[in-house]
This record gives C-alpha cells, sequence and structure tokens, in this order.
C-alpha cells in the first residue's frame, strides 16, 4: 500500500499539469486575432521584434475563427474573462469593455493625429476623449468585375458614375452571352447592403439619432428582391442561408458564375491568390443611385480590453504596432488600406501586389472621398447590428418567397426595435 | 415454397427473398459509403481542382510542360487550330480573351488562340500538400494530444461514475430511488445548445476556463451510460453479492472485484461510444477553450470553415484526419460494438 | 458454492487475492487481456477508495451506502445540468441583455409573452416572433415524419440483416459507420455532395437534366434534413432492433411453420409483439433526438432557404448566441417551453404504448 502512494502522486500531478496552462516568469499579453487573409501571421512577426526589443514581456497570437470574435468573445468578457488584445469588428457593441490606453501611452499625440478620424468609432459615448486602440486597416465596400467575361460579350463596362441599374442591365447582357450563372450577387451582409441602401435615399437615423426604415430603405429592399425574383442576382448567396448567418460572394466571382459582386478591399488579397491568371478581374467605384454614389467604411480594430492584468504592456504592444514602419509593413503586406492619416497621404508601396490588385487598391482608396457622411455615422453607431442582422433575415424570407417584401420590412422595423429596447434596458 | 421473411436461412439456393435482400444491402453499402469515399477522393485534390464543375472522381490536375527558353513550367493546353488538328500547346500568357500558345517541340512558333477554343489537359495528380500542409499550419502534434487526453480522461472517469451509478440503482433499494432514476433520464431532455450559457457561468466560476478539465468534467454523467450499465446489472443474480456479504466482504470491494468485471462486455459499450462522443465534442470546447493552446482537433476543423471564406481543400483534409482515429477504432472493434450494444440491449 | 455464482469468480478471492488472479479468471477474450497491465493502475484506485467506503458504510448501514455510489454522478449532473437549469430560468425571467444574471432587470413573464403573442394564431405572421412559430411547426412537421421513418428503416434493415447472410458482422458495421462521425462532419460532406457545383447535380447534367438546387429549395432542403439525419443515426436503432429480433426464440417460428403460416401473419402476429419493448425504446429516443436536432442542420443549410429549415433549437441558439444583441432572456424562456413540451411528449408516448402493449395482451 505504501509503495502505492508515489505511483498515485505522480499521476495525479501529471493529470493535472496537462489541464492546466503553464506560467512563465515574463508578462504574457494574449492578442486574440482573426484574419480574412494573412493579418495574423504578420502580426505574430511583428511581435516577434517586439519581443526582441522588450525581452520581459511575451507576446501570445492566437488565431481564431471569426465566428469566435462574434459569438465567444463577447460572452467572455461578460463574464470577466477574456484576452488582452482582440482584433474586433463590432466596435460600438463592444466598447463597454474597452481599456482606455491614454495613461500609459508614451505619444498620444501621435495616435490622435494619424487616428483621429476613426478614433471616435472606438469610444463608449460621443463625449468621451479617450483612445482605446486602433484601426487595423481601413476597408470599403464596393463591386468586383470580371473584365474578361464583358470582353467575351463585346458589352463596354459603365463608366465612373453609372447607375446601379445601368450595372444590372450590363452583366445581364454580359450573363446571357456567356452563359454565367446569374448576372451579379452582393455578400450576404447588412453591412454590404448599407452602401446602396443609402445611394437609393436611405438616411439611417432619423431626427432623433435612433435607426429608421425610410422610403429610401424600402425602395432598396424591394428592388434587391425584384432583381432575384427576375434572375439578375444569384439566389444561393442570400438565399442558401438562414438566419442572419453571413456568406460572401467571392466564391461565386472567383469561379466566373457571376460577372459582378459587391463585396469589399479585404478581399484583394485573396483574390490575388485565387484567381491567379485565370481571369481579368477589376474593381470599381461604388455604382450610383439617386442619392449617393457610396460604400460603407470598416474594419478591424485592434482594442485594449478591461480584463487585461498588464495593461500597460499592451499599449506599449500597441504602440508598437501602431509606429509608422511598422504598420505600413503590416499594410503591405496584408494589401490593405491604411487607416494611418500619415501613411494614406503619403502612400503605401505594395511590393508583392500584382498590377492588378495594386489598380483595385487604387480604386477604393479613391473611393473614400465619395463616401456619404450618413455610412461613417452607421459604421461607428453602437447598435448598427440590430438594422443589419433583421435586413439579412427578413429579405432573404422575402426573397425565397415565404413572406412579401411588405411584411418582411415591417418585420425589419419590429425586429430592430425590440433588439434596440432590451439593449437599452 | 417461399420461407417467411423473418427465419434465418438454411437452404443452399437463393430464392427472391434473398436476392431482394442482398440488393437491399448492397444499396445500403452504396449509399453509407460512397459519400465517405468521395470524402477521401476529394480531399486528394488541389483547391482548384475541388471547384471544378463538373467534378471528376479521380483527383485531376492541370498538366504542366517545361519549354525550352521559359524559366516557368507552362500550363498545358490542347488547342484545335483552324485546319482541325488538335495541338498540346503551353500557354505563355493570357491577355483579355486572347492567350499566346507555344509548341513545345517548336519553341519559336507561338499562336493567339481565343479562350474559348481551349481545353486543359489533365493529369492524375494526388494533392498530398493537403495534409502536410496541415502540418505545419498548425500545432497539430498538440491538438492531436488535447483530444486525446480529453477522450481518454473522460472515458475513464465516465465509466468509474456511471458504473457506481448503475450499481446503486441496480442493486440496491433506497428511498428515492426511483426519483433518482428519473432525474438522472430525464437530462436527456435537456439539448446541450440551450444550457450553453448557463453552463459557460457555472465553469466560469468553478475557474475551469481554458481548462481541458473544464471539457471532462460536465461530460461524465451520460444518461445514457448509466441506463446502459443498470440494464445489465440488473442480470447479474443478486446471489452473488448476497454471498460476498455473507463472507464480509465490504460494498465497495463487492462493486469493484465482482460487479464491475462481470460487466466488462457492457463497460466496453460505453467505453466505445464515450469514446466516439468526447472525440467529436465540439460545442462544449468552443465555448470553454479560448486559447489556441487548449484547442481540440475538432475546434481546429472549425477554423477552417471561416466567415469570410472557406478553404475547402484543407477543410476536408482536416476532416478526413478527424475521422481516421475513429475508423481505425471501430475496424479494430467492430464486432465488439454490434455484438455488444446487441447484448447490452437485449438484456 | 452458493448457487448461480458464474464460473470463473472464485470465491475465496473477495478477502485477499490479488488483482492478477482475479484477471486470471476472466474470460480469455484478446480485447479483455490487454486490459491487465492497466488493472494494476486501478488496484491503486482501489486501495485509495475502499477504506472511505468502508466507513460511510458504517455510518450510514447497508440500504443507504447506495447514494454514496450514485453521489458523483449526482453531483455532476447537479452542477452542470440542474445549476444552468435553474440559471436559465433566473435568465427566461429576466430581461436586458447583461450575461451575469444579477446585472439583469426583473421582467417577470415578459419573455414569455413576447414568444407567446400572436394577434390570430392561425397566421403566422401576425406573430411577434413569427420564427419561434415558424420554428416550432418545422420541428413538429419534422419530427413526425422523420421518426416515423427512422423506425420504419431501421426495422427493415434489422429484419433482413436478421437473416442468415455472407458476412453478416461486415454489413451491421456498414449500416453502424456512419453513427460514428460528428455532426459536423456529417453535414459537410452532404453539404458538399449537394451544393449547386456538386456531384449530385454533375450526375444529373450528364444524363441531361438540368442540375437541381437540392439546398436552396424549400421542399428539398428540408427533404435532405430528414435524409441526412436517418443516414447519420439509423444504425443506432438498427441494432437495438437486431438485438430484440435474435432474442426471440426459434421455436415461435418452428411452430409457424408447421402450421403453414403466411411470411406476413408470421410478422405481424409473432414478431413484432415480441420487439415491442425495443420498438418503445427507439421510439422514444428517436423522437427525442428529433425534436433537439440542431447541429447537423446548421451547417447543412444554416436554416435556410429563409427560415424553411429552421427548428427550434436553431432559434434558441440564433436568438442567445449568434446575434450581436443577445436576447437571453428570451432563449431561455423558449429552451423551458421546449422542455417542458418534450417532457410532456415523452409521457404521453409511455403512456400510449402501455396502453397499446395492455390491448394487445388481452387480445
Amino acid at each position: 500500500m505504501n509503495t502505492a502512494f508515489p505511483q498515485t502522486k505522480t499521476l495525479l500531478a501529471l493529470a493535472l499539469a496537462a489541464g492546466i496552462p503553464a506560467m512563465s516568469m515574463a508578462t504574457d499579453i494574449r492578442v486574440m486575432c482573426y484574419q480574412d487573409g494573412i493579418e495574423c501571421e504578420v502580426t505574430s512577426a511583428i511581435a516577434r521584434r517586439f519581443e526582441a526589443q522588450n525581452p520581459d514581456v511575451k507576446v501570445i497570437v492566437d488565431t481564431v475563427p471569426y465566428k469566435s470574435i462574434v459569438e465567444q468573445l463577447p460572452v467572455q468578457l461578460a463574464a470577466g474573462q477574456g484576452p488582452d488584445i482582440a482584433r474586433v469588428t463590432d466596435l460600438g457593441g463592444l466598447s463597454k469593455y474597452y481599456q482606455d490606453m491614454t495613461p500609459y501611452l508614451k505619444d498620444a499625440k501621435y495616435l490622435e493625429a494619424n487616428f483621429g478620424s476613426t478614433l471616435p468609432w472606438l469610444r463608449p459615448s460621443a463625449a468621451d476623449k479617450g483612445i482605446y486602440g486602433f484601426m487595423s486597416q481601413l476597408t470599403m465596400t464596393g463591386p468586383y468585375v470580371n473584365r474578361t467575361l464583358f470582353e467575351q460579350a463585346k458589352v463596354p463596362m459603365p463608366g465612373a458614375k453609372a447607375t446601379w441599374e445601368e450595372w444590372i442591365e450590363a452583366t445581364r447582357k454580359v450573363g446571357k452571352a456567356t452563359q454565367t450563372q446569374a448576372a451579379l450577387a452582393w455578400d450576404r451582409s447588412g453591412h454590404r447592403f448599407a452602401g446602396p441602401a443609402i445611394s437609393y435615399g436611405a438616411k439611417i437615423f432619423d431626427a432623433k439619432g435612433d435607426l429608421t426604415i425610410d422610403d429610401g430603405y424600402k425602395t432598396a429592399v424591394t428592388k434587391f428582391v425584384g432583381w432575384h425574383k427576375d434572375g439578375a442576382m444569384l439566389k444561393e448567396v442570400w438565399g442558401g442561408s438562414g438566419g442572419s448567418t453571413y456568406a460572401d460572394s467571392i466564391g461565386e466571382f472567383k469561379n466566373a458564375r457571376v460577372a459582378m459582386v459587391l463585396s469589399g478591399s479585404w478581399q484583394i488579397n485573396r483574390l490575388q491568390k485565387d484567381i491567379g491568371n485565370a481571369f481579368d478581374w477589376v474593381a470599381v467605384p461604388n455604382p450610383c443611385g439617386p442619392a449617393a454614389c457610396t460604400g460603407i467604411p470598416g474594419g478591424a480594430a485592434w482594442v485594449s480590453l478591461k480584463t487585461s492584468k498588464a495593461p500597460a504592456q499592451v499599449a506599449m504592444f500597441l504602440e508598437f504596432m501602431a509606429r509608422e514602419d511598422n504598420y505600413a509593413e503590416f499594410i503591405s503586406k496584408t494589401e490593405n488600406i491604411p487607416a494611418h492619416a500619415g501613411l494614406a497621404k503619403k502612400g503605401v508601396a505594395y511590393p508583392t501586389a500584382t498590377p492588378a490588385a495594386r489598380a483595385a487598391l487604387g480604386v477604393f482608396s479613391g473611393g473614400v472621398a465619395s463616401l456619404a457622411p450618413a455610412a461613417y455615422q452607421f459604421q461607428g453607431y453602437k447598435y448598427n447590428r440590430a438594422m443589419m442582422l433583421p435586413t439579412v433575415a427578413r429579405t432573404t424570407q422575402a426573397i425565397v418567397g415565404e413572406i412579401s417584401v411588405d411584411e418582411a420590412l415591417s418585420k425589419i422595423a419590429g425586429d430592430m426595435a425590440d433588439a434596440v429596447k432590451q439593449a437599452q434596458k | 415454397m417461399a420461407l417467411p421473411l423473418l427465419r434465418t436461412r438454411g437452404r443452399q439456393r437463393m430464392d427472391w427473398t434473398d436476392w431482394l435482400s442482398y440488393a437491399y444491402l448492397a444499396a445500403g453499402l452504396l449509399t453509407m459509403f460512397a459519400p465517405i469515399v468521395w470524402l477521401v477522393m476529394s480531399s486528394l485534390k488541389t483547391e482548384s481542382a475541388i471547384s471544378q464543375f463538373p467534378p471528376s472522381f479521380l483527383p485531376f490536375s492541370q498538366k504542366t510542360v517545361q519549354v525550352e527558353g521559359f524559366e516557368q513550367p507552362l500550363p498545358l493546353y490542347l488547342v484545335t487550330d483552324d485546319k482541325g488538328v488538335q495541338r498540346a500547346m503551353g500557354q505563355v500568357r493570357r491577355i483579355g480573351i486572347m492567350s499566346t500558345m507555344v509548341n513545345p517541340e517548336q519553341p519559336q512558333e507561338t499562336l493567339q488562340v481565343n479562350i474559348k477554343d481551349r481545353k486543359p489537359v489533365n493529369t492524375l495528380q494526388f494533392a498530398w500538400t493537403n495534409y502536410t500542409d496541415l502540418f505545419g499550419k498548425f500545432q497539430f502534434g498538440r491538438f492531436l494530444w488535447n483530444s486525446v487526453f480529453i477522450t481518454v480522461a473522460a472515458t475513464l472517469l465516465t465509466l468509474l461514475v456511471n458504473s457506481m451509478a448503475a450499481f446503486a440503482l441496480s442493486k440496491y433499494r433506497f428511498t428515492g430511488q426511483k426519483w433518482v432514476f428519473l432525474l438522472i433520464i430525464g437530462t436527456l431532455m435537456i439539448p446541450p445548445t440551450i444550457v450553453l450559457v448557463p453552463l459557460f457561468l457555472v465553469i466560469n466560476s468553478a475557474g475551469l476556463l481554458n481548462s481541458l478539465w473544464g471539457v471532462i468534467l460536465p461530460a461524465i454523467a451520460t444518461p445514457t451510460g448509466v441506463f446502459l450499465l443498470r440494464q445489465y446489472m440488473l442480470t447479474i443474480p443478486d446471489e452473488l453479492l448476497e454471498a460476498a456479504r455473507m463472507d464480509n466482504a465490504s460494498e465497495w470491494r463487492i462493486y469493484w472485484r465482482i460487479v464491475l468485471p462481470l460487466s466488462a462486455p457492457a463497460l466496453a459499450v460505453l467505453a466505445i461510444f464515450s469514446v466516439m462522443w468526447r472525440w467529436n465534442d465540439f460545442l462544449l470546447p468552443l465555448i470553454v477553450l479560448s486559447r489556441s493552446e487548449s484547442f481540440t482537433l475538432q475546434l481546429a476543423l472549425n477554423s477552417f470553415q471561416g466567415e469570410l471564406h472557406t478553404q475547402w481543400h484543407y477543410l476536408l483534409a482536416m476532416t478526413v484526419i478527424t475521422l481516421m482515429p475513429i475508423t481505425l477504432v471501430f475496424a479494430f472493434l467492430q464486432k465488439y460494438i454490434t455484438t455488444g450494444i446487441a447484448g447490452a440491449g437485449v438484456k | 458454492m452458493p448457487q448461480g455464482i458464474p464460473p470463473g469468480v472464485p470465491c475465496s478471492c473477495l478477502h485477499s487475492c490479488k488483482y492478477d488472479d482475479l484477471s486470471a479468471s476472466l474470460p480469455a477474450k484478446p480485447q479483455l487481456q490487454t486490459l491487465i497491465p492497466p488493472m494494476r493502475l486501478l488496484a491503486i484506485f482501489f486501495n485509495l477508495f475502499e477504506p472511505l467506503f468502508k466507513f460511510a458504510q458504517r455510518v450510514l448501514g447497508h440500504s443507504r451506502i447506495g447514494w454514496m455510489f450514485v453521489g458523483p454522478n449526482l453531483l455532476v449532473i447537479a452542477v452542470f445540468t440542474f445549476l444552468p437549469i435553474v440559471i436559465n430560468v433566473a435568465y427566461a425571467l429576466t430581461g436586458g441583455v447583461n450575461l451575469m444574471p444579477a446585472q439583469r432587470p426583473y421582467a417577470g413573464m415578459e419573455n414569455f409573452s413576447i414568444l407567446l403573442e400572436c394577434r390570430d394564431y392561425l397566421d403566422l405572421q401576425t406573430c411577434r416572433k413569427d420564427v419561434f412559430w415558424r420554428a416550432l411547426f418545422n420541428t413538429v412537421r419534422f419530427s413526425a415524419i422523420q421518426v416515423v421513418l427512422m423506425v420504419l428503416f431501421s426495422l427493415v434493415t434489422a429484419l433482413v440483416l436478421n437473416r442468415k447472410i455472407i458476412g453478416r458482422g461486415f454489413w451491421r458495421g456498414v449500416f453502424f459507420y456512419p453513427v460514428l462521425l460528428s455532426p459536423v462532419v456529417v453535414a459537410l460532406i452532404w453539404k458538399w455532395l449537394l451544393q449547386t457545383q456538386g456531384v449530385f447535380n454533375a450526375v444529373l447534367v450528364s444524363a441531361g437534366t438540368g442540375p437541381v438546387e437540392w439546398l436552396t429549395d424549400a421542399q428539398w432542403a428540408f427533404f435532405w434534413t430528414i435524409f441526412v439525419s436517418i443516414w447519420a443515426h439509423m444504425g443506432f436503432y438498427t441494432l437495438i432492433l437486431l438485438a430484440g429480433l435474435q432474442a426471440i426464440p426459434k421455436d415461435m417460428y418452428e411452430a409457424a411453420e408447421l402450421d403453414a403460416a403466411s411470411p406476413w401473419r408470421v410478422l405481424y402476429r409473432i414478431t413484432l409483439p415480441l420487439l415491442v419493448p425495443n420498438l418503445i425504446v427507439v421510439l422514444v429516443l428517436a423522437l427525442i433526438r428529433a425534436v433537439q436536432i440542431f447541429d447537423e442542420v446548421f451547417v447543412l443549410t444554416g436554416g435556410g432557404p429563409g427560415s424553411a429549415t429552421t427548428f427550434i433549437v436553431q432559434f434558441i441558439y440564433q436568438t442567445g448566441f449568434a446575434e450581436q444583441i443577445h436576447l437571453y432572456g428570451l432563449a431561455a424562456a423558449a429552451s423551458l417551453l421546449l422542455a417542458a413540451g418534450l417532457v410532456i411528449l415523452t409521457l404521453l408516448q409511455l403512456r400510449l404504448t402501455r396502453a397499446e402493449q395492455s390491448g394487445q395482451r388481452a387480445r
């Protein structure tokens, strides 16, 4: 019996050790990162350089699926757990968990000067002046077009100020001539939808500053459903899922099943890699509606979180990443548009980008100027998903014929009001 | 004379019921296995081959040819020229809808061909990189270890805890026994998805977040296990226990030395089920484990099903990898499983 | 030696023999032999617990020692199943979007009334939470069809497997294999096969007909959710029924043959009545699982198109998890309603089948 004990003890120790994460002497910072292209890999490389300069800090970059950021992170943060830094897209919704870095920053003015226009997106309220992180990139929604298909169909591509109707006509002709599955497709996302909605006259916010479904928005929804019904839009993207799950249309674009998609600038790296030389693709300026020719800005931000036990080190690392040379490296390797004002003016070199990718980046960067003010406001609004998610779910129901367009519109308004009311309790 | 459908047959000649049975079994084989075979074959295709339509069964990929005077190998196409002659030519570049093709035997000769008039030449190519890349991309060994640790630890604990409970419910009479049994079976009514958020709160307060034990402990009290073992233990004759008690054996000794060994077949079945459940566990690890070093294989599989895009070739390869251990366990213990459940269910 | 002790268990072993002796007396199945070395480890385990139980036995007495054995299981269930349910009740009675129950404002039955509010119960559109009602309706329709087909196919397969066929073990394994796969894997495989550019459509296109939108047409998507769930789980129920079939004594059939009874009569009069206990188990389990279906369908169709394959658990998951504004209260209320419904359904099933059984015996 006595000889049994040492064995038992080792067994127990082994068992416990396997379950508990290792402790280390240095301060650990955990970064929860998701990527569309290679953002997390590039960040890891930058982190290695930071560690070399600051040996008492260890930076661990966890690459997680986007789903974790959307679903698990809020639950963790609400329970008081979570990483030190996270790359998030729901900027307003998570703002109550952000940590103000100002007391720990060496040079707060640098961040103010270069990221000033997007820092408000991270602030919990308008009066707040804190610095909670910075945008890792600036993205813009906008269309991509398969120029080879246009050439094959011998249809001229509409110009820079063309309307959505003109583009639908052109792609319809191309589709018929080249026998693609459909003329075009939009990403299954309320965020993508908002751009054309504003172009069609939606004001998004009413006089009091609350979300509203006005006539412009209704027109956009009605036209959108109509384009599905007459076969111009590929039914699978929006109609293929239920609820408000995200689905992109890039897969269809890559396989030349549509001539045009409404997506965004974060896809450039992926398009370059996946399409290669199969056909010529270009980004075009956002088509116009009666009110505007706009897309929606966006992007993912690096934020400092309240759950961190090492806010000073977090601020150090974030400042390191925001430094012009490191930020430029991140932007050029991941082929994104910089949110850094200085870099945007100087221009960034994209040495690994193909001519097609470079041209696309140019189109998107140029399009920033034509973004409507409502688009900025929408992106920065805390409860914008209260409008985006029901739009997706209910419009899909209208597309597949479950409900009529009018019912869908009233349901969107109802769901939106319910969600905002609960959120404000 | 047609024998009843239900009798086992002893004749040499087969009649129509036999043919029907074998046809049904063949159809069953096709339905059950064909999707798996297709999955394995597709996991060996390159990413571009996967998105080909119509898809081919075997993994084909476009052939390339090294032509004198060109640095990179050129993709090979079958080109029909205006004389109707078909030739295999390499493509130098494509601009718009015209591609410049070169004859590999006569590198000086180039031809402008409309992209509609060329067809890619394919060859059998197994994309083993789909698998080998995974080992490089992720801390694969770590994920494997996590999955194995969780599975083994949870199975051992499940066997212990469930058999103890089954023993109590089958070999004892105590007040409230019936209610305890109903309570345990009643937990079947709760789909795990529904208690996810409260479960997360409980695990969090127990300090088990990001620990493998946070995934192991909640999973060990399976109602199916208790039910299965209880059914089996009911058949162990009570006289055996009485005799042991007369010999002054403690209850624990009776459980450990008599009942447990005699329940070995049912324990084996539960062990197999537990391995299967814990290996495939997805939702609970998803909410409990958020640090990449604690991820299990199933979680890593999920990371390829990204929001913004699906890397099908890695996804399929990963699916096959997570399938393999279960398939191996199955292949070796197949006889045991199928007779075991039958045996345990009958009693 | 007292009556009824199976051969191979030495009486004297109870007091003093080492584990090796006992393990030597176990049936020499190859699989069990490999368990012997770990048994030494287990001996350590045994030594740890025996004194504890001996003490408890003295305190509690013989019959109540049962509580000690069932204790760990109950503890785990209490902490990890019932505690969450209680918290769920707390969520259901509160509103707001906070995660921590302490921070949520009390709302009484508001969540339940939101869920059940409908101006006209015959028109789903007038309901406030129309997706909830659609999901409920879909679940009922799905369960009714799927359970019937599942039991039917399992029964037929079990009957076929019960015959004298070559390689019976292999065939049994064939049907059981999909049961071992995780729901995510199952759904991915079928999603892969059924996509518009997938194999099924390739076959159709080469045969001349156009491709079919398997997963984006409401009726087809519903069909495939039923098919895939049966594909994945049929083997399990087949084996249970097969065990039942094999337990039927052969002399029953011999007697029937002497009477020159027709095959269908034998099926109806002998086989099915004797199979009833197993059929009940299968029916109850299949129904519970059908109502709780989520993983496979969510990965396969995402609940689409529209809400054609959105089932009740998905609705709860969406409301409480997937949306940005987490309505935990609503999700909890819906889950409590689901659990209540399931309990009632199962009790009803058991009562009906018990009546059927006793009715049959009376005949």
